[in-house]
């Protein structure tokens, strides 16, 4: 009878072949090729990327199929992958300068150096259920497409700010032999660097990053962004051999940028410029790189003298609570048993109703009450 | 009523050209007093004249802009507080001084019982009997006027003047030489500040407390404090016995305060 | 786990991570009870089910290694087999359920009965390494209360556990003062094991995964369970003795038996149970097949 509490292997084995039937579905339908969900479902694959911090779109598309479309549970199996990965280098600081764009819009000028690049986005799509997706259809006529961009470098905005010097210089920038930290392999230290804190954040949960840069607008932070650029497309990663002593490219991949700028009125030794809000996210993320660049510019308040008691403003509250992995690890992770605690709580709870009811019958209680 | 005569040459805390800027904007600039043991000195000003910034930078809770604290402690003498590690000024802030704030919520821990709250000094400087804390909290509770059967309720169910006077019991219990008040009777009624008042008086003198007492309510300093210093727009602009400055005020400032409240 | 981990290194972490997690190891033993932060990796199986405790085990064990894992005290339940499981397939360890026979013991909850000897070590697995967590929600505030070694605040949950209920009314997870430095968080145990930690002959090695930090009590370390002087430290005791081997000394699981609220009490640790059935000849249905 009390075997029946505690699990066996048999039970695991069980439930695991449980969920392998359950995963595949009704095998008269066709299964899911990896391919398909790299092709098809490519947002989901680039959001499973950047927060499973793992540039792979094939491994993602399995994770992802693997679990059941579940995306907190492919981040975490890509996680758990990559945590297996030897490092051989670290790339150079890519340059999204010269950046293939796709896409590329700024909130702050009408027109610039280069143009508003649109791209392949949602906005400005009406939210209509599209019902001739339903009905599997021939392949959409191809997109028009325009002479492909030779100019090969296409400045910033935040660059062009700067040349006025209306914009402040990236901490990088002026120190490039500075230690960069690394989350990967490094426990978080508080107060976090910068460093620390984009890292945490590229790799941190959708939604809550959205929900605190939505909090950030809503008069939880005193910030005033405006979007200067984002941009996406490929981007080439190049690392230098130690042995070789030079920079080799050694491939390329997508990413999607954002900079945020904010106004900042000045301090005793500053003059007043615009601050920076940096985002950076795998694939087209649009939404994570938005998110994270209003959470990294409201983590610097207290730096710039401003006020910062709201949420978003409080590095250890933001930082330790971003990690989708680790949060879903420790929510879900009551049920795991727990009977051992809970009996000792069960003794202790009847012990002291014992006393307790002791004292009524005693009459004792009457007079603490008359206390009261 | 020269305190300092009566207690000898040192002072106990002395200030001097104690700044605290926030970027261009002045919170306090160049305060200089001595306080003598068992002395209260009041610090009297409308609301943004910078007077709790000023407590604040006195209490070490705020590390100033510029000038010099320096107390004259126990065991050591005469050090500048600012140079102690946070270690050193962490203990002097749990047991050779006290922080009476306006609001007893934030001074108070309000998840336990007024007992533990007047405990916790005790327990953080090393006592572990049980059955002496509980009494020496039964002791300075019964100094505050606080019933002996309210020992083991939350300050959540006593009233904003029992509160502030658990908050006193608390800061008390290690038996400080030095205690900072801000605003202790704000936010209190009539009769309950009057009571209130009363305690504290004889508080201060049967234990010789010296005090940094910040009020905007000259009928309060009137009662307590030996000496007064009047704040402006950050700045001393008049310091002086209470009596004097009260019943002859030399500067504007002082003058239309003292003629805008007394007569109430 | 069920295939054989091809591909993966030997104990699942890369070398570079052992030693990093070794280092850890080190200085946790090298300053008991301090919480030492480490570049905790992402492992296979979710955080809170044991990645703190996996991880040290991976980084200590090897192929001569005899490995017991046990959850709630038991070695068959659910996570237990799994992280055993775990490491048969990418360390392959003989595993055992005999206390005595392990050279290193996983636990979540509980310390065997059997008392560990020299050269053993006991793998605590911890949700929350920080005993001051629940009075002080900021990290950077409590590893400041650590340096200073302000422990008040402790005392003083302490204090108000005995003015409200007359007795110390926390059952688990009961806070230690490890060598009159470091107050500690023992992990979830109950506090029934508490005594156990004192002065053990075995090393003990407590993982916290997702919070990212090891400690340690070398061989032999004094840990005192706090108290007030006028109310001692103390451990739960039943009136009951378990229903399958008798014994008075173990802790004891609460087992209900029917819908009518009938219920009976047996031994947590299972092996312990069974060794003592078996010495009593009773018949044994409970001993895990094969493993041991």
């Amino acid at each position: 009878m009390y075997v029946a509490v505690k699990g066996g292997e048999k039970a695991i084995e069980n439930a695991h072949a449980w969920l392998a039937e359950l995963r595949r579905g009704d095998p008269a339908l066709a299964e899911l090729g990896v391919e398909q969900i790299v092709q098809q479902l490519r947002l989901a694959v680039d959001r499973v990327m950047t927060e499973g911090s793992l540039y792979d779109p094939e491994l993602a598309a399995l994770a992802i199929k693997q679990a059941r479309g579940d995306l907190i549970e492919a981040i975490f199996l890509l996680r758990a992958y990559r945590t297996t990965l030897p490092r051989f280098a670290a790339a150079c600081p890519l340059d999204t300068a010269r950046m293939a764009l796709k896409r590329r819009v700024s909130a702050t000028f009408k027109d610039l150096p280069g143009g508003q690049v649109l791209g392949p986005t949602f906005d400005y799509t009406h939210r209509l259920l599209d019902f001739a997706l339903a009905a599997e259809g021939a392949a959409p006529e191809p997109a028009p497409e325009a002479e492909p961009d030779v100019a090969g470098t296409l400045p910033r905005v935040t660059d062009l700010l700067a040349g006025e010097d209306l914009i402040e210089t990236a901490q990088s920038a002026e120190d490039e032999e500075r230690h960069v930290a690394d989350i990967t392999r490094e426990s978080l230290s508080l107060p976090a660097g910068r460093d620390l804190r984009l890292q945490m954040l590229a790799r941190g949960d959708e939604g809550f990053l959205l929900a605190l840069a939505y909090s950030t607008q809503r008069g939880f932070g005193n910030s005033h962004p405006f979007a200067a650029e984002i941009r996406g497309g490929q981007v080439d990663v190049s690392l230098v051999p130690e042995e070789l002593g030079f920079e080799i490219e050694i491939g390329e991949i997508e990413v999607t940028e954002c900079q945020m700028v904010n106004q900042f009125l000045g301090g005793e030794e500053t003059p007043p410029q615009f601050t920076r809000g940096y985002g950076l996210a795998f694939g087209q993320s649009e939404r994570k790189a938005m998110a994270m660049a209003l959470v990294d510019r409201a983590l610097r308040a207290a730096e710039l003298g401003e006020e910062s008691d709201a949420p978003a403003n409080d590095a250890e509250f933001v930082l330790y609570h971003c990690d989708n992995v680790q949060a879903t690890g420790f929510t879900e992770h009551l049920k795991l048993p727990h009977y051992v605690d809970f009996q000792s709580e069960l003794s202790m709870l009847r012990r002291l109703r014992a006393e307790f009811l002791a004292r009524e019958d005693s009459g004792e209680g009457d007079d603490q009450e008359a206390a009261e | 009523m020269s305190v300092a005569e009566r207690t000898g040459p040192q002072p106990l805390l002395r200030v001097r050209g104690m700044s605290k800027r926030y970027g261009r904007r002045i919170g306090c600039a160049d305060v200089d007093f001595d306080l003598y043991p068992g002395e209260v000195i009041g610090v009297v000003g409308e609301s943004g004249s910078g007077k709790t910034t000023l407590l604040n930078c006195l209490s070490a809770q705020l590390e100033p802009s510029a000038g010099s604290l320096v107390y004259d402690t126990r065991e050591r003498g005469p050090v500048a507080v600012f140079d102690l590690s946070e270690a050193e000024r962490r203990r002097l802030l749990r047991t050779d001084w006290g922080l009476v704030r306006q609001n007893p919520r934030e001074g108070l821990r309000m998840s336990v019982s007024a007992g533990a709250n007047v405990g916790e000094r005790l327990m953080a400087v090393g006592a572990r009997n049980y059955g002496q804390i509980r009494g020496t909290a039964e002791h300075w509770l019964a100094q505050l006027e606080i019933a002996a059967d309210r020992i083991d309720d939350r300050p959540g169910t006593f009233s904003g003047g029992m509160q502030q006077r658990l908050q006193i019991a608390r800061n008390l219990v290690t038996r400080p030489r030095l205690v900072f008040m801000d605003e202790p009777t704000g936010g209190l009624d009539v009769s309950v500040q009057a009571r209130l008042l009363d305690l504290l008086r004889r508080l201060v003198g049967d234990l010789d407390l010296a005090c940094v007492l910040v009020t905007h309510d000259l009928g309060v300093v009137r009662l307590l404090a030996h000496r007064l210093l009047v704040m402006q727009q950050g700045h001393v602009v008049e310091q002086g016995l209470t009596d004097q400055v009260l019943d002859d005020p030399q500067h504007p400032y002082t003058q239309m305060l003292v003629s805008s409240i007394l007569p109430v | 786990m069920n295939t054989k981990a091809a591909g993966y290194n030997y104990a699942y972490l890369d070398e570079q991570t052992k030693r990093m997690i070794r280092r850890a190891i080190l200085k946790a033993v090298a300053i008991p009870g301090y919480q030492v932060p480490f570049g905790s990796r992402e492992m296979p199986m979710p955080y809170g089910w044991g990645t703190g405790g996996v991880q040290v085990t991976a980084a200590l064990i090897g192929p001569l290694d005899v490995l017991k894992v046990i959850d709630q005290g038991a070695d068959d339940t659910t996570n237990a087999v799994s992280i055993r499981k775990f490491f048969a397939a990418v360390a392959e360890v003989a595993t055992t359920t005999a206390t005595e026979r392990a050279t290193i013991v996983q636990t979540r909850h509980r310390i065997p009965e059997t008392p560990l000897r020299e050269g053993q070590i006991l793998v605590l697995q911890v949700p929350i390494p920080e005993p001051l967590r629940w009075l002080e929600p900021r990290e950077a505030e409590t590893r400041k209360m650590h340096a200073l070694e302000e422990y008040g605040a402790m005392h003083v949950s302490l204090y108000e556990d005995l003015a409200r209920h007359g007795r110390i009314a926390k059952t688990y997870d009961y806070p230690v003062l490890v060598e009159g430095r470091y107050l500690m968080r023992p992990s979830p145990i109950p506090k029934f094991d508490n005594p156990k930690l004192d002065r053990s002959p075995a090393l003990m090695l407590f993982g916290a995964g997702r919070e990212r930090r090891i400690y340690a009590l070398p061989p032999h370390t004094r840990v005192e369970s706090l108290a007030f002087e006028d109310h001692p430290f103390e451990v739960e005791t039943w009136e009951a003795r378990c229903r399958l081997c008798g014994a008075e000394d173990s802790y004891l699981d609460e087992v209900i038996v029917d819908d009518a609220g009938g219920r009976m009490f047996v031994c947590s640790d299972t092996d312990y149970c069974n060794r003592r059935q078996a010495a009593q000849g009773k018949p044994n249905p409970e001993m895990l097949g094969g493993k041991a």
